[in-house]
């Protein structure tokens, strides 16, 4: 994997994808063709109407699902040609997930949930108690590690769920509406959250979302219709960085006045 | 990774404490229920086994009275005689030996205690017909049996209630009290315990048949004469010849009824050894239903959570874990509840047979087949309920998994 046959490749590169869900009268085709390549450390946001082909595109990317045609490159590697044991263990060592419905082991504590991936990963239990407890510290989880899913408000389950994503140090975090069952507030705060782990940390970011104001947290937004790409900008001034720029520019004015 | 895997597996019966008890449970009901109801079939079985060798090996009992059945009566029937004994002995073919038998209720007493029990006076036949041993002690010898000298062998409850700790060995050449002459005991009985119909049958003295008839009933007569047949010889043949003997000697025209009857033990021990063959059976077919109900509870508790499970199963291969591992961790799952329903069946069974053997007084016998049989059943029920569900969750994609509606 280290290895990339080409060293002007992306991180991830997708080139003619195609989905094609259900077979003959009942077949649709979800996906027609995306070219789509992502670099390392990016941001991105993928919009659209329902039903235009984002989730297909995320669990592509995620290796949960495989395309019906095209070339997906992960680091260079031909994914449409892994098997599911090889697409699983891509998973575990490179990618990170969270869901819309959060997807966390129910009667299980917080701690045991974020421990899970370092569990088949074949950490000892010291290294998995202590990488827990600090991926659930560096989502604000201090104090929470046993409490289970039923105990915890939908912001906290959500920020469970991306400790859980982001125990395993991964390089990419896929998030497919990770927003989408929170309200404004706590979506502002788990959006906060996603920008300090690609800023700080360098993770790349993959979301979905059909929110505006969150996807203007993304450093680029591809925007999708009926299966195809229809645009792909970049944000030049990400909500986190603009926010961070107002407050200064407002500590300089109030600082000015005086 | 095993170990790991057995970890979640463990984890996962400890989280879902009421799905694991309900499962065990289903396996512990089915499991011991089957196994109670057999080891008590095959206890009663024997027990009824046991007694038809306690009988000795095919006996015929012989006494004085009409017809067998309700109504019969022996009044006025008459007895036989000791020269009875002697002429079947001599005229009748296919016979091992032929004992008399006199019987009469007595109170004993030794060591200043009182003991109810019975008397029979016989000869040495009656313990080879009634294959009875002796543990301590002799038989009768011919002189004392010709003389009706006052010895005694008596039955280990007579020596148990009497002579309390003194030895089989020691209580031989002791005194024993019966009405108004005391007896010297020569020999101790080995135990046989009680009867099919619930007697003591160690609690009884063997006396020389001439002794009881001149001390006790003070008559010639003898109540019962006790036939027992060799190996291999045709009861039905012996018994139309020894209808024939005794009609002759009892002096019975042509139109006379009989006023014997002649009861063949082993007729008598077929029959009721059927029985018990036949409730063994009616048993374990009640068992076996409560062993499927068991196996349709497990079933359904299973196939209850395979939403849960498929959706769960969606979640772990999603973070990383590969097919094999997550069909591991579900077959140690269903391995550990079914071995651990079936164990606490076995043990729960094992108790109540044994509880159950003593107090309806039945020998426990261990039924190593039905034990095994059971526990797979319950076990295999267990697994394939367990596991199959979730190895067509783990082969889905794990987003199909996840969509599990
Ligand atoms: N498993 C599936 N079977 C059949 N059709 C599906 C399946 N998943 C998605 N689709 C269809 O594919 C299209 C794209 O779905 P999706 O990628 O989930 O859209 P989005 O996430 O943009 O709303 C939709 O029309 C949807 O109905
Ligand atoms: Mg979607």
């Amino acid at each position: 994997m280290s290895s990339t046959p080409e060293d002007n490749l992306p991180l991830i590169r997708l080139r003619g994808l195609t989905k094609v869900y259900g077979q003959g009268q009942a077949a649709f085709q979800a996906l027609k063709g995306v070219d789509l390549d992502i670099e390392a450390g990016d941001f991105v946001a993928i919009m659209g109407p329902s039903g235009s082909g984002k989730s297909t595109v995320m669990n592509t990317l995620g290796c949960l699902d495989t395309p019906t045609g095209g070339e997906y490159l992960f680091h260079g590697l031909h994914v449409e040609r892994l098997g599911r044991d090889q697409r699983a263990r891509l998973r575990r060592r490179y990618l990170g997930f969270v869901f819309q419905g959060f997807n966390l082991l129910a009667r299980t504590s917080a701690q045991e949930n974020v421990e899970l991936p370092l569990l088949y990963r074949g950490e000892p239990a010291a290294a998995r108690h202590r990488a827990a407890r600090a991926a659930l510290a560096s989502v604000g989880l201090d104090g929470w590690e046993h409490h289970t899913p039923a105990e915890l408000s939908g912001g906290q389950q959500q920020r469970v769920a991306i400790a859980r994503a982001i125990v395993t140090e991964p390089e990419v975090l896929l998030a497919d509406e990770p927003t989408g069952n929170l309200d404004t507030q706590r979506s502002h705060e788990i959006m906060e959250l996603l920008w300090r782990l690609n800023d700080e940390q360098g993770i790349t970011v993959l979301m979905v979302t059909h929110e505006p104001d969150m996807a203007q947290y993304a450093r680029r937004i591809v925007h999708f219709v009926d299966g195809r790409i229809d645009s792909d900008t970049r944000n030049p001034q990400p909500a986190a960085l603009a926010r961070r720029a107002a407050n200064t520019a407002s500590v300089a004015s109030a600082e000015g006045a005086n | 990774m095993l170990l790991n895997t057995l970890l979640l597996a463990l984890r996962e019966i400890r989280r879902n404490l009421l799905r694991s008890f309900l499962t065990i449970l289903g396996i512990v009901i089915g499991v011991s229920a089957v196994i109670t109801m057999v080891t008590l079939g095959n206890g009663a079985t024997r027990a009824v086994q046991q007694q038809i060798a306690a009988l000795g090996t095919n006996l015929l009992m012989i006494m004085p009275g009409q017809r067998l059945g309700p109504g019969r009566s022996s009044a006025g029937a008459p007895t036989f005689k000791e020269a009875d004994v002697e002429a079947i002995r001599q005229q009748i073919g296919g016979v091992n030996v032929v004992a008399p038998q006199l019987m009469s209720s007595v109170t004993l007493v030794a060591n200043g205690r009182n003991w109810s029990s019975t008397i029979n006076g016989t000869s040495n036949e009656y313990f080879i017909s009634n294959n009875w041993t002796l543990v301590s002690g002799r038989q009768f010898e011919e002189a004392e049996e010709r003389a009706g000298s006052a010895v005694c062998v008596i039955g280990e409850t007579v020596r148990r209630e009497l002579y309390g700790s003194a030895s089989a060995l020691e209580v031989l050449g002791q005194p024993l009290r019966i009405k108004n002459f005391s007896c010297e005991i020569i020999g101790v009985l080995l135990s046989k315990g009680q009867s099919g119909m619930g007697s003591d049958q160690d609690n009884m003295v063997v006396m020389p048949l001439r002794t009881v008839q001149r001390r006790i009933s003070g008559s010639q007569r003898v109540d019962v004469l006790l036939v027992s047949l060799q190996d291999g010889s045709d009861s039905e043949r012996v018994k139309a010849s020894l209808t024939n003997l005794l009609r002759e000697r009892r002096n019975l025209s042509d139109t006379d009824e009989d006023n014997f009857n002649i009861l063949d033990t082993r007729q008598f021990a077929d029959a009721m050894a059927g029985t018990t063959q036949v409730m063994t059976m009616l048993l374990g077919a009640v068992a076996g239903v409560s062993l499927l109900v068991g196996g349709i509870g497990i079933m359904n508790i299973m196939l209850v959570s395979v939403t849960e499970r498929t959706r769960e199963i969606g979640i772990r291969l999603a973070i990383g874990a590969l097919e094999r591992e997550v069909l591991l961790q579900f077959l140690i799952e269903a391995v550990a509840l079914a071995a651990l329903g079936g164990l606490i069946g076995v043990v729960l069974a094992t108790l109540a047979s044994l509880a159950l053997s003593a107090i309806m007084q039945m020998p426990y016998v261990f039924n190593l087949g039905i034990n095994v049989l059971s526990f797979a059943f319950s076990a295999a029920i267990g697994v394939v309920f367990g596991y199959f569900p979730a190895r067509r969750a783990a082969r889905l994609d794990p987003i199909e998994a996840l969509r599990h509606e």
